[in-house]
């Protein structure tokens, strides 16, 4: 499997303060992946950091087998969205697109007119006066026709209304059907990432809680309810993520990758926001006799 | 990435531009070379002079301060620097159609007005001063030099403080001690100084002051070096000390006469330190020179310092 964002023991401090610290990852290439977790997790260092935008203060990561940055052959394989999707004011939209065309050897021209066409977009109009999506709608023209191998998003869509956020995965979607680019993308949102991801990375305080094929997550967690007990009593195949107790019930999430057979309990599927919200929750953190999950090569 | 950095930067071209063929209508309908006997005359020499400290300071504010702050500032720096050009690319291309602007404007802005003052500046008052700080400054190349330096300098505040307006005061405070800091300072020992012996001639003897009731005496001469920017001039014993009496008996009692006889037995000599006019265009390449140096310097910690810590 061959990463296209790999970490390993990375930091990145401002004056006194880790924004990210001994974040070790591996990101397989060939997914839509959703990286989520609550705010001050990282999330934005980590991206900026793969984007070449941030130095590392330590440890090492390289997207796509090369240093974030390194020269612009290595820049122009990686499509970056930044958060709030900045643009310049006063440049016109078809501005935008000539400095694409003049600073990407890999510009597809077509593609972006194209674009830029069925957003119904002005090319006149300066970006500035552009509303919240149809800006973002352009950062993303502008990630897209670069033709990266990879196309990495930090919150796209955070400040967009519902209908333009809508619109904008759609077009994300598309996109990535068609050029089969593999994709990064941070939110909080996990509504959105469901819709759009195949691949879910769950980062909390500069920690990988829990990475995988969303499909497999949701095939190896279940939702466990039945008379009072102590979860150590669980076979060991089955990995406690949450746990809630009331006097004579316990409900459990767990993770096992073997069929539930114990009468005792009413087995439910979990929903991707569940998981997601479980593995966030500080009170569920990985106490050190279970082993650490989330390093994933 | 040239084309990039013409289409942001156009509108403060096309400003500047039109500014300098404002000044050059108001230069060519005023022009001293046909006509030079009305009294708005000195105004406009002045206006002349002032208008050419004051535009590289303008264009280390308005255009070195915002060139990169701004992008930090709005997060455009992200777009920028996600592109397929390295930052060392991006940097240097606006900085140098930024500097280019800056010098060209600076310099035809000089050339004008030094070709506009040029026959007031032969004026025998004002041609001794050529070499003096405050004209100095104003003409031929100078300018060009002090544009590409408050460019590079605005360029160095605004990246360093990532904001616009305080960058541009920031640049413009500094600037201005740089601006006193260089005629007063630097200037001065650019090129080592011409040292001459002579004689003291009595005939540029300007004051003889005695102090009562010592007899300490203190002879101040003029200098006859006609343009020369003088450093100092002192008068002295043979034996080059300075001379401080006794006083002649002559000068206290006698003639005027008589205390010049008596001075001349003193063989006083007068030692000047200057530099001749003739270093004029020495002068106006070494401070340019040094200006552009400097300028260079900043480009280059601006280019580190992009690379080697960028973002926040």
């Amino acid at each position: 499997m061959n990463a296209v964002i790999a970490a390993s023991s990375l930091g990145k401090a401002y004056r006194r303060t880790w924004a990210l610290r001994d974040c070790t990852l591996a990101i397989p290439e060939g997914h839509v992946v959703g990286l989520v977790g609550p705010n001050g997790a990282g999330k934005t260092t980590l991206l900026e950091l793969a984007a070449g935008l941030l130095t590392p203060t330590r440890g090492t990561i390289s997207v796509l087998g090369d240093r974030p940055a390194a020269g612009p052959a290595q820049l122009a394989r990686v499509g970056f969205v930044a958060q709030d999707t900045p643009v310049y004011a006063r440049m016109t939209v078809a501005d935008h697109l000539r400095m694409g065309a003049w600073l990407n050897p890999g510009w597809d021209d077509d593609l972006a007119r194209r674009r830029i066409g069925q957003l119904a977009l002005n090319p006149e109009e300066r970006a500035g006066s552009l509303s919240g999506g149809q800006r973002a709608q352009l950062a993303l023209t502008l990630a897209l026709a670069k033709r990266p191998g990879l196309l990495i998003l930090d919150e796209p869509v955070a400040s967009l209304d519902p209908l333009a956020r809508r619109d904008f995965l759609r077009m994300l979607m598309e996109a990535v059907a068609e050029h089969g680019t593999s994709v990064v993308l941070s939110s909080h949102l996990v509504a959105d990432l469901e819709r759009v991801c195949d691949y879910l990375v769950v980062l909390v305080a500069s920690r990988v809680r829990v990475a995988g094929e969303v499909s497999d997550l949701l095939a190896t967690h279940r939702h466990l309810s039945g008379p009072r007990r102590d979860p150590g009593t669980l076979p060991a195949s089955q990995q406690v993520i949450e746990e809630s107790h009331t006097d004579k019930q316990t409900s459990l999430l767990v993770r096992t990758s073997e069929p539930v057979h114990d009468p005792a309990w009413a087995v439910t599927p979990v929903s991707l926001e569940d998981l997601v919200l479980a593995y966030m929750n500080p009170a569920n953190e990985v106490p050190a006799r279970r082993p650490q999950l989330g390093v994933v090569s | 990435m040239i084309r990039l950095s013409w289409l942001q930067f156009r509108v403060q071209a096309v400003t500047a531009a039109a500014a300098l063929a404002a000044v050059a209508v108001i230069l060519a309908a005023t022009s001293p070379h046909r006509a030079l006997n009305a009294g708005f005359y000195h105004w406009l020499y002045m206006a002349g002079i002032v208008v050419l400290y004051l535009t590289p300071a303008m264009i280390g504010a308005f255009w070195g301060a915002p060139l990169i702050s701004r992008e930090l500032e709005t997060g455009t720096y992200r777009l920028a620097w996600t592109q397929s050009v390295t930052r060392t690319r991006w940097l240097a291309a606006k900085l140098a159609l930024a500097a280019l602007a800056s010098m060209a404007t600076a310099g035809l802005l000089s050339l004008m007005v030094t070709w506009w003052s040029s026959p007031i500046d032969q004026l025998n008052v004002f041609r001794n001063y050529r070499l003096s700080p405050l004209p100095f400054g104003a003409r031929d190349l100078t300018p060009i030099g002090y544009a590409a330096f408050a460019l590079a300098l605005g360029v160095t505040i605004g990246l360093l403080l990532r904001r616009a307006v305080p960058a541009i005061a920031v640049t413009l405070a500094i600037f201005a001690v740089v601006q006193v800091a260089v005629p007063l300072g630097v200037r001065p020992n650019l090129i080592p100084p011409v040292r001459t012996v002579s004689p003291l001639s009595l005939s540029n003897v300007t004051a003889v002051g005695d102090s009562v009731p010592t007899t300490n005496l203190s002879v101040t001469a003029k200098v006859n070096i006609p343009a020369a920017w003088v450093y100092s001039s002192q008068v002295t014993a043979p034996d080059g000390s300075t001379f401080l009496g006794p006083e002649p008996q002559a000068c206290i009692s006698g003639s005027n006469n008589a205390c010049n006889t008596a001075l001349a037995r003193l063989h006083l000599r007068q030692v000047v330190t200057y530099q001749p006019a003739s270093r004029y265009w020495a002068f106006q390449f070494a401070e340019t020179g040094l200006y552009l140096l400097l300028a260079l310097l900043l480009a280059g910690f601006c280019i580190w310092r992009v690379n080697r810590r960028p973002g926040r």
